[in-house]
C-alpha cells in the first residue's frame, strides 16, 4: 500500500535532523496558523499564490532562495563545525550523516539557492527593463516557480522521511547507482532535481522569448540593457542545458528503478558517460548562474558611478562568447580520468579562453568607474567587493584548467575554495548585489543603508577568512568531503575556517537584521519618486512598487539607457503630457493553475521516491486534468478600464512630480 | 602532504607548472586589483579633484587593450597547458635507475590493494617501493570510482571498475609518504589513506624476500572476502598466488564489489531509508 | 535639421556603428506562442540528442546479448515509418483546415493522424513486447537499454501527442475555432512535425544503421 514507506523511514535514533524537521515544522504551522487566524488566507491566495504577475513571481522566487539559503548555510556551518573537531576523531557526525549534508549543501546552494534567486531577479526586472507589462506566458511562469518550490519542498522532506543522497551533489555512478545506494536518498536527490528542472526550463523558454520578442518600441537589441543581455544568454543556456540534466538523470532513474544499464558496472554500462553527460550539462549551469550576476553588476556600477557602461558592445560580445565556449569545456571536470595529452591540453585551453571574455567584463567595470562619479550605496560595495573576490576566483580557476596543475588540485579543497570563491563571490554578491538595488523597486522602500554595510562587511572578511585557509588545505593536500582526518597538518586550517563562517553567518544575521529594520522604518525609508537611485533603464521610469500593468504607456525608447535620455530630455513618462489619452489594458488573468500542478508534482515525487505506485498515477492524473481544466478556461484575460489606469497613473504622477527634482538628472 | 615539497620528477613538474601559473596569472591580477581600488578610491563622488567624465563610455584604444592583455595570458598560460599536458601525462615513462617495479592498484570499498606480480605478493594499504626507480602503476577499482593520489609523489589518476587506467610515478627519496582517494567513494572513504615507504634499492628485495614468508594467499576467494565493504585498519599483506589476478578484477571476470546489500544482510532493515545505518 | 539628429543620435546611442534599426514593439501573441514553443522543441531535441548519444556510445556493448541486426524486424519499421510520416501530412492538412475554419477537414484530419499514431504505438508496443518475451529486455545488456530508451522515449513522445490531439479535437468541438485554441492547435502541428523529424533520426541511427549485419 505505501511502497517502500514505514516507520523505520523517521530516523528516530537522529536528533539532529529531527529536532530541525520539528523546528521548521513548528515553524511552518505557526506561520500557516497565523495567517488563517489573522484572515490572510484570501489575500495570499488571490494575490500571491495564483498570481501571475511576473514581480510577485519574481519575489516568491527570491523568498524561497532565501529560505533555502539558511537551510543550505545550516548545512555548511555543520560541515565547517565536523571538519574542525574531527582530528584523530569521529567529531560528532557519523559518515552516513556527514555525507548526506555535503550533498544535501551542494544540491541546495546550486539548485534551489542560486537558481532561483538569479531567476527571480531576472523574473522581477527584465520585463519592467523592456519597457513591457509582463513576461512571454505569464501562467507557465506561475507553473515553473511552483515546480521549483516542489523539488525545494522534497528535498526538506528527505530530511525527516527517510534520508538524502549521500552521494555528493552531483551523485556519479556507480555510487548512485542501486547496489551502492539501496535507500532512497538518490531517489530524493534525482526527483526533485527533474521536477524542479522542468520549472528551470519552463522559466528559461519563457524569459527567452520574452527578451527576443517582447520588448517595448525602439528598444533594438543594442539598446537593451546589459542585464537584458545576460539574461537572454544565461536563459539560452538553460533551455540548451537543462534538457541534458533531464536526460541524464532519468538514465540514472531508469538504471535505479527499472534495471537499465546506463551507468552500471554490468553488462556494459559506461560510468564515464555519466560524467561526461552530468559536466555537458554542469558546465554551462556554473554561467547559467553567474552571467545575470555579471548582468546585475554592470547595472549597478554604471548607475552608481553616474556614467554609460564602459564599452557596451564588448560587452555584449564578452556575454555570448562565454555563452557559446562555456559548452566546450566540460573535460575539465576530469582530466584526471587519463584521457591523453591532447584531449586535456584542448580542453584545458579552451577553458581558459573563457577567461578572455570575463577578463574583458573586469575591465570594462574599471572603466565604467574611470571617470565616474562613485556613490558608495550598498549595491556599489558588493560590486567592488567582487570585481577584487572574482579576480581571485578567476586566478585559481585558471590555474586548475592547466591540467598537470590539476592533477594535483583535482577534487581538493584548494578546488572548493575556488568554486566557492566564483560562487559566492561572483554568484552571491551579485544576488545581494540585486537585491539591495531593485528592493525600493518590488516593495516601495529602500533597505537599511547602515544593516546593509554591516552586511557586506562581515560577509566580505568571513569569505576571506573562511576560504583562503580552504586553498592553503588544498595546498597541503587535502582533498574534499572527508569526514575525518588524522593529519596534524590541516588541522589549524579548519579551525580557521570554523572561525570564519563564524563571520559570514554574522553577515546573514545582519542581513536579517536589516530586514527587519528597514520594515519598521518603511515610512521614512519610502521610494516616492519610482528612481531612488537615479538609474538609467526603464525600470526606474514607474513608481515602486510599479502597478500591475507596469507602465501606462508603452515607453518609446530613444537611445541606450533609456530613462536616463528621458530624464535629460525632461521627457519623463507622461510628465511632459500634459492630458495623457489613457487606454484599457488587458492584462492575463490570475490562475492557481501554477499551484494545483505543483500539489500534484509533489505527491507524484513523493509516491515515485516510495515506490508507491497508486498515488504516483493519480499524481500523473490530477497533473494532466489541471492542464486540460486550464486549456478549457474562456477568459484568460481581464481589463483594467482606462479611468482606472488614469487614476493610479495620475496618482504616481502627482507623487513623482512633487519630488522629481529630487531625482538628480532631470 | 605539502604539494610544493615533492619528493619525486612528476611532483616537481607538476608544482613548477602550478608556481610558474600562479606567477604568469599575478603579473596581471595584482595590478587590475590596484586599479579597481583605486579608480573605486579616486573617483568617489566626495573627491572634489576627481574628475567627472561621463562621456567616456567608448575608447577603441583601450577596448584593444583590455582584449589583448587577458588573451595574450591565456596565449602564453595554453603553451605551458599544452606542453605540460604532454611532459606529465600520467601515461608518460618516468626513467629511474634500476629495473622499474610494476604494481596493480586496485581500490576496494574502503582500503587499497597493491599488487606486485613480478614479485608475487601484495599489501593493503601500505604501499612499499625502491627509490629512484620508475614505478609503472596499472589501476582498478572493484566497485565504485575512487581516485590514486600521493601529493608529495605528484599526478592523481581515477580508479575505475572494469576499466584499466596507468600511471608512471618515482620517489627520490627515501621516508615515509601518505596517500590517499581523491575521490568520494562511500561512507569509508575518509579511511582510504595509505602509507607510502620509500626504501632503498637494496631494501626493497629484502622487503618483498620477509612480506613473500607470510600465510596469507590472496586469490579470487581471500579476494572476494577483502571486498566486503568495510575499513582495514590493520595492514595485512598477502603472497600472490595469481600473477593474473588483476586482470581479472579489471576485465570483470571476478564480478564487481556488492555493495551494502550483501555485507550487511542480517542487519539490513526492511525499510528503503535505513538500509546501511 | 539632420545634422542634429545625427548628433542626437550618436549621443543617445554611442556604442551604435551604422544605421539604427528601428524595433517596431512587442511582438503578437501568435508569434510569441510560436516562437516560444519552438524554443521548447530545441530543447527537447537536445533532450533527444543525449539518448541518441548513449546510444552511441553503448550499441556495441552488447554484454552477450543479441546485436541490432538479429532482432529488428525491418518490416514492421518501415511500416511504423510509413504511418508516422502519412500522419505528418494528415496533420499537415488539419492544421490548414483550422486556419480556413473548415470543421469537416479539421476533423477529419486530426482522426487519421489519431489513427495513424496509434497503429504505430501498437506496432512499437508489439516490437517492444516481443522483445522482452523472449528474455531481449532493457536489462539484458547496455544496448538493449539504449535502444529501449531512445525509441521508448519517441514513443512517450508520441504517446503525449495522441493525448495531446484528442484534447485538441475536443476543445475545437466544445470552443470552436477561437484564437487561443488555434495557436495551441498550431503549437500541436509543430510537436507533431518535430516528433516525425525525431523518428526520422531514429529510423536511421537505429534500424538502418543498427539493422546492417
Amino acid at each position: 500500500m505505501l511502497g517502500k514507506l514505514d516507520w523505520s523511514a523517521i530516523p528516530l535514533d537522529q536528533p539532529i535532523p529531527l529536532v530541525a524537521g520539528a523546528v521548521v515544522l513548528v515553524a511552518i504551522l505557526g506561520v500557516l496558523t497565523w495567517v488563517v487566524v489573522k484572515g490572510h488566507l484570501p489575500y495570499l491566495w488571490s494575490e500571491w499564490i495564483t498570481s501571475v504577475d511576473h514581480k510577485r513571481i519574481g519575489v516568491m522566487y527570491i523568498l524561497l532562495a532565501s529560505v533555502m539559503l539558511l537551510r543550505g548555510g545550516s548545512d555548511a556551518i555543520m560541515m565547517r563545525i565536523q571538519q574542525a573537531v574531527a582530528y584523530q576523531s569521529q567529531g560528532y557526525l557519523p559518515p552516513e550523516h556527514y555525507n548526506q549534508i555535503f550533498s544535501a549543501h551542494g544540491t541546495i546552494m546550486i539548485f534551489f539557492v542560486a537558481m532561483p534567486f538569479v531567476i527571480g531577479l531576472m523574473n522581477l526586472v527584465v520585463p519592467l527593463q523592456l519597457g513591457v507589462r509582463d513576461v512571454a506566458f505569464p501562467t507557465l511562469n506561475s507553473v515553473g516557480f511552483w515546480l521549483t518550490a516542489t523539488g525545494a519542498l522534497l528535498v526538506n522532506v528527505s530530511l525527516v522521511v527517510g534520508e538524502f543522497a549521500r552521494t555528493g551533489w552531483l551523485a556519479f555512478p556507480p555510487l548512485s547507482g542501486l547496489v551502492y545506494s539501496p535507500g532512497v536518498g538518490v531517489d530524493y536527490y534525482a526527483w526533485s532535481l527533474q521536477i524542479s528542472g522542468v520549472g528551470t526550463l519552463v522559466a528559461g523558454i519563457n524569459l527567452v522569448t520574452t527578451v527576443l520578442k517582447l520588448r517595448t518600441k525602439g528598444m533594438n537589441y543594442l539598446r537593451m540593457p546589459m542585464f537584458c543581455w545576460t539574461t537572454l544568454a544565461s536563459n539560452l543556456l538553460i533551455v540548451a542545458a537543462f534538457p541534458i540534466l533531464t536526460a541524464t538523470l532519468a538514465m540514472l532513474l531508469l538504471d535505479r528503478y527499472l534495471g537499465f544499464h546506463f551507468f552500471t558496472n554490468e553488462a556494459g554500462g559506461n560510468v564515464m558517460m555519466f560524467m561526461n553527460l552530468i559536466w555537458a550539462w554542469g558546465h554551462p549551469e556554473v554561467y547559467i548562474l553567474v552571467l545575470p550576476a555579471f548582468g546585475i553588476f554592470s547595472e549597478v556600477v554604471s548607475t552608481f558611478s553616474g556614467k554609460a557602461l564602459f564599452g557596451y558592445r564588448s560587452m555584449v560580445l564578452a556575454t555570448m562568447a562565454i555563452c557559446v565556449v562555456s559548452f566546450m569545456v566540460w573535460l575539465h571536470h576530469f582530466f584526471t580520468m587519463g584521457a591523453g595529452p591532447d584531449v586535456n591540453a584542448i580542453f584545458g585551453i579552451a577553458s581558459m579562453i573563457i577567461a578572455i571574455p570575463t577578463g574583458v567584463k573586469i575591465y570594462n567595470w574599471l572603466f565604467t568607474m574611470y571617470g565616474g562619479r562613485i556613490r558608495f550605496a550598498t549595491p556599489m560595495l558588493w560590486s567592488v567587493g567582487f570585481m577584487v573576490t572574482f579576480i581571485i576566483g578567476g586566478l585559481t580557476g585558471v590555474l586548475v584548467a592547466v591540467p598537470p596543475a590539476d592533477f594535483m588540485l583535482h577534487n581538493s579543497m584548494f578546488l572548493v575554495a575556488h568554486f566557492h570563491n566564483v560562487i559566492i563571490g561572483g554568484v552571491l554578491f551579485g544576488a545581494f548585489a540585486g537585491l539591495e538595488y531593485w528592493f525600493p523597486k518590488a516593495f516601495g522602500f529602500r533597505l537599511d543603508e547602515r544593516w546593509g554595510k554591516a552586511a557586506f562587511w562581515f560577509t566580505f572578511i568571513g569569505f576571506y577568512v573562511t576560504f583562503m585557509p580552504l586553498y592553503i588545505a588544498g595546498m597541503l593536500g587535502m582533498t574534499r568531503r572527508l569526514q575525518h582526518y588524522d593529519v596534524a597538518a590541516w588541522r589549524p586550517w579548519m579551525i580557521v575556517a570554523a572561525v570564519g563562517v563564524a563571520v559570514l553567518t554574522i553577515g546573514v544575521i545582519c542581513q536579517i537584521v536589516q530586514l527587519v529594520v528597514s520594515i519598521r522604518n518603511r515610512e521614512a525609508l519610502r521610494d516616492r519618486t519610482g528612481d531612488p537611485w537615479d538609474g538609467r533603464s526603464l525600470e526606474w521610469a514607474t513608481s515602486s512598487p510599479p502597478p500591475v500593468f507596469n507602465f501606462a504607456f508603452n515607453p518609446d525608447v530613444r537611445g541606450e539607457d533609456a530613462y536616463w535620455e528621458m530624464k535629460v530630455h525632461a521627457r519623463q513618462q507622461s510628465l511632459a503630457h500634459e492630458q495623457p489619452e489613457y487606454q484599457d489594458i488587458e492584462m492575463p488573468r490570475n490562475s492557481p493553475t501554477g499551484f494545483v500542478c505543483a500539489f500534484f508534482a509533489t505527491i507524484m515525487g513523493f509516491a515515485l521516491i516510495w515506490h508507491i505506485w497508486w498515488m504516483v498515477i493519480l499524481g500523473g492524473l490530477g497533473a494532466f486534468a489541471t492542464f486540460v481544466v486550464f486549456a478549457w478556461r474562456d477568459h484568460d484575460e481581464y481589463v483594467i478600464p482606462a479611468e482606472e489606469v488614469a487614476r493610479i497613473d495620475r496618482s504616481n504622477i502627482e507623487e513623482r512630480r512633487n519630488l522629481v527634482s529630487m531625482a538628480g538628472a532631470v | 602532504m605539502n604539494l610544493l615539497d615533492p619528493q619525486g620528477p612528476v611532483a616537481a613538474g607538476n608544482s613548477t607548472i602550478l608556481v610558474d601559473s600562479v606567477f604568469i596569472m599575478l603579473v596581471i591580477v595584482v595590478p587590475t586589483i590596484i586599479a579597481i581600488l583605486g579608480f573605486a578610491f579616486w573617483f568617489r563622488a566626495s573627491n572634489p579633484r576627481a574628475r567627472y567624465q561621463p562621456g567616456f563610455v567608448y575608447s577603441g584604444r583601450v577596448e584593444m587593450v583590455v582584449w589583448s592583455i587577458p588573451a595574450l595570458t591565456v596565449i602564453l598560460l595554453g603553451g605551458v597547458a599544452w606542453i605540460g599536458s604532454h611532459q606529465l601525462d600520467p601515461a608518460a615513462p618516468v626513467p629511474g635507475t634500476g629495473s622499474p617495479v610494476r604494481i596493480q592498484a586496485v581500490s576496494l570499498d574502503w582500503k587499497w590493494l597493491f599488487i606486485y606480480p613480478d614479485q608475487r605478493i601484495a599489501t593493503v594499504n601500505t604501499l612499499t617501493v625502491p627509490a629512484g626507480a620508475e614505478l609503472n602503476f596499472q589501476l582498478t577499482s572493484s566497485s565504485v570510482m575512487n581516485t590514486f593520489f600521493i601529493p608529495q609523489l605528484g599526478s592523481m589518476i581515477y580508479t575505475m571498475n572494469g576499466m584499466v587506467t596507468k600511471l608512471n610515478l618515482r620517489a627520490d627519496n627515501e621516508g615515509k609518504l601518505q596517500g590517499m582517494s581523491a575521490h568520494f567513494s562511500g561512507d569509508g572513504f575518509p579511511d582510504m589513506m595509505f602509507d607510502v615507504n620509500v626504501v632503498s634499492p637494496l631494501a626493497f628485495p629484502e622487503w618483498v624476500a620477509n612480506t613473500a614468508k607470510t600465510d596469507a594467499v590472496l586469490n579470487a576467494d581471500s579476494y572476494k572476502k577483502l571486498m566486503q565493504q568495510g575499513v582495514e585498519k590493520g595492514r595485512p599483506v598477502y603472497r600472490l598466488d595469481d600473477p593474473r589476478l588483476f586482470d581479472l578484477i579489471a576485465s570483470q571476470h571476478i564480478p564487481p564489489g556488492p555493495g551494502p546489500e550483501l555485507a550487511s544482510e542480517a542487519g539490513r532493515s526492511h525499510s528503503g531509508g535505513h538500509d546501511a545505518r | 535639421m539632420a545634422m542634429t539628429t545625427t548628433a542626437d543620435h550618436a549621443r543617445a546611442d554611442p556604442h551604435h556603428i551604422g544605421v539604427v534599426i528601428e524595433h517596431p514593439g512587442p511582438a503578437p501573441k501568435r508569434i510569441v506562442t510560436a516562437y516560444g514553443f519552438w524554443v521548447f522543441l530545441l530543447s527537447d531535441i537536445v533532450m533527444f540528442s543525449c539518448f541518441f548519444a548513449a546510444y552511441a556510445v553503448l550499441v556495441g556493448q552488447t554484454a552477450g546479448g543479441p546485436k541490432g541486426a538479429e532482432i529488428f524486424d525491418q518490416r514492421s519499421v518501415a511500416i511504423e515509418t510509413v504511418c508516422l510520416l502519412l500522419s505528418s501530412f494528415t496533420c499537415g492538412m488539419a492544421s490548414i483546415a483550422a486556419d480556413v475554419r473548415n470543421r469537416f477537414w479539421f476533423y477529419l484530419g486530426m482522426t487519421v493522424t489519431c489513427v495513424l499514431g496509434l497503429i504505430f504505438l501498437v506496432l512499437e508496443f508489439r516490437e517492444f513486447a516481443d522483445l522482452i518475451a523472449r528474455g531481449y529486455g532493457p536489462s539484458r545488456s547496455a544496448f538493449l537499454t539504449a535502444f529501449f530508451s531512445l525509441v521508448g522515449c519517441h514513443g512517450l513522445h508520441v504517446s503525449a501527442g495522441v493525448l495531446w490531439l484528442l484534447t485538441m479535437m475536443a476543445q475545437v468541438f466544445a470552443k470552436g475555432f477561437r484564437a487561443d485554441v488555434l495557436r495551441r492547435m498550431m503549437c500541436f502541428a509543430l510537436f507533431w512535425h518535430a516528433l516525425d523529424i525525431i523518428w526520422v533520426g531514429v529510423f536511421s541511427v537505429v534500424y538502418l544503421l543498427g539493422g546492417a549485419p
